[in-house]
């Protein structure tokens, strides 16, 4: 009898990036708001970015966003039992040992979430700790984990080259950047990941954290190949059906409704 | 006189259901993981593994010399054919005397590692001495047997000075433990192997052993892809580890294999004339 091969998987990929970028007394975290499986997109609004609420640490996970969402309410339940074990909240760099016990407990098993955890740390600086699935972690200056990692790390290392944490003798990882350039920075990634990235767009959620506050700020990003012909298109369609009849019209508005949903489309 | 026990505790993994709540209890005993419930379990495995990818390649390396113990590796991690970092600590300081490397899957020996580190400060709380390396490597060893086949991936070096002296010990995700003078492990390892056999004395200073260590893995990074970025090399002595360097791989072959001036002159004479 010939081995069956399961035809359901567990998992599912639901796109988005996530970039985080550690400065001198802020740290930036930002993620897409699109969700998508396969060709379709699920989501134009959906947010990636979690804060612990832990004294200035916010998650944020691009994969599959069910184990996400499980991954953030555990690290929440968590992070509530320290609470009451220690009276205080946690601090960054504890809550990234945390996350990466978290995973590594479902190392069997996997979360499929890629992780980037930005806050402060004890003495104010900004930290950026990136994780693969399963729970191995390294604190750096800058990160970007998702379906636009690729197209985006090598222009931050470009832009952002710290030295590494291992030389000797040792040199600072912080970027030098201010916190406006480092805002910018991140919205020019984004711009450029969506161009190439049919799971990027959408939106971008922005979360700037420093000593005195979270500040978040949203972003419109391209919502499809074209946005531009999509709308020459829709008016070219209305031209033709005002010679035609009101069915026409209809029909037009439907296709470009159509055109709406899919991420990848012929425009 | 109670004897210490708690390396025998880690005998068999408690499968997942029914497991208690043991997030909270600390490390004393085997953590029970969520087994995902398939009768496939191996052809799982493979397919999460390939889907999530995790991070691993490497080069390490650690030998035993007159004056101590060198411990040498790069700090690449990939993830399938995308560099996911350059700059892993891969040589993890378990306590100030005992060193351990990281090769193979990036989680793994980082949480091994360090539930090794915990379980050696519980010993020396227990014992009110320091374990030594080969107590040390044992409780790794036992603790990922019972790991066995699960597809674990860990192929590390204990390294440290005890009482008895220097000692090297390699350890593996099978459970395999072997003692020695010279080690290598990862997927540069064999031409790591070359240039520290053909370079090895046990009459070494540090100097030049630690020449040696920072050559072997720069050789290793310069034909392997899965290695590369900064070469550390620490020293293990009487008195606990120290790093003794950390140096770019890139800027090491420059300084190793500088580039001739006169061909730069005979370029830039070429550039004038025409």
């Amino acid at each position: 009898m010939t081995k069956q091969h399961a035809n359901w998987s567990p998992y599912d990929n639901n796109g988005g990036t996530c970039v985080a970028i550690a400065g001198s007394d802020y740290c930036v975290i930002a993620a897409d708001t699109r969700m998508s499986t396969g060709y379709s997109i699920l989501s134009r609004d959906y947010s990636k970015i979690h804060n612990c609420k832990a004294d200035k640490a916010v998650l944020s996970s691009s994969g599959f966003q069910a184990d996400v969402k499980a991954l953030q309410k555990v690290l929440k339940s968590r992070h509530l039992v320290y609470q009451h074990q220690h009276n205080k909240q946690m601090s960054c760099p504890a809550m990234a040992q945390l996350l990466s016990n978290t995973l590594y407990f479902k190392r069997f098993f996997p979360y499929y979430a890629f992780n980037v955890l930005g806050g402060l740390d004890e003495e104010g600086k900004g930290c950026v700790f990136t994780y693969d699935a399963v729970g191995s972690y390294e604190k750096v200056g800058y990160s970007a984990q998702g379906s636009g990692s690729t197209l985006i790390m090598p222009f931050l290392d470009n832009q952002l080259k710290s030295p590494s944490p291992l030389l000797l003798p040792a040199q600072d990882a912080i970027t030098p950047l201010s916190e406006p350039e480092a805002v910018d920075l991140v919205k020019t990634v984004f711009a450029s990941a969506t161009e190439r990235d049919i799971y990027t767009g959408d939106k971008l959620e922005i979360m700037i954290l420093k000593a005195d506050g979270i500040r978040t700020e949203v972003m419109e990003l391209r919502k499809t190949l074209s946005e531009c012909w999509q709308h020459t298109l829709s008016i070219v369609l209305i031209r033709i059906s005002t010679l035609g009849s009101l069915c026409y019209l209809e029909l037009c508005l439907k296709f470009s409704c159509v055109v709406n949903r899919f991420s990848f489309s012929y425009l | 006189m109670k004897l210490d026990t708690s390396g025998f505790e880690t005998s068999m993994p408690t499968i997942g259901f029914g497991s208690s709540n043991d997030m909270l209890d600390g490390f004393s005993t085997v953590p029970s993981f969520d087994l995902p419930r398939t009768t496939d379990f191996d052809g799982f495995q493979k397919e999460a593994v390939q889907m999530v990818k995790p991070a691993r390649g490497t080069t390490t390396l650690a030998f035993i010399f007159k004056e101590g113990v060198m411990v040498a590796a790069d700090s690449r991690a990939s993830m399938g054919g995308y560099i996911s970092s350059q700059s892993v600590k891969k040589i993890i300081e378990i306590n100030p005397y005992m060193l351990g490397t990281m090769a193979g899957g990036a989680a793994d020996c980082q949480f091994w590692h360090r539930n090794l580190g915990i379980k050696c400060r519980l010993h020396e709380l227990a014992n009110k001495r320091r374990i030594s390396v080969s107590g040390a490597s044992k409780l790794l060893a036992n603790m990922l047997y019972s790991y066995r086949g699960m597809g674990l991936s860990v192929g590390t070096m204990i390294a440290g000075w005890d009482e008895t002296g220097p000692g090297l010990y390699y350890v593996d995700n099978e459970g395999g433990r072997l003692k020695g003078d010279r080690f290598s492990v990862g997927s540069g390892s064999p031409y790591a192997y070359g240039v520290l056999d053909s370079g090895y004395k046990f009459d070494m200073s540090v100097e030049e052993a630690s020449e040696l260590a920072r050559r072997s893995i720069y050789h290793a990074t310069f034909r392997d892809g899965a290695s590369g970025g900064v070469a550390s090399v620490y020293h293990v002595g009487p008195n606990g580890w120290k790093k003794l360097s950390g140096d770019d791989v890139g800027e090491l072959h420059y300084h190793y294999y500088p580039v001739p001036p006169a061909i730069a002159e005979q370029v830039m004479e070429e550039a004038a004339a025409e």
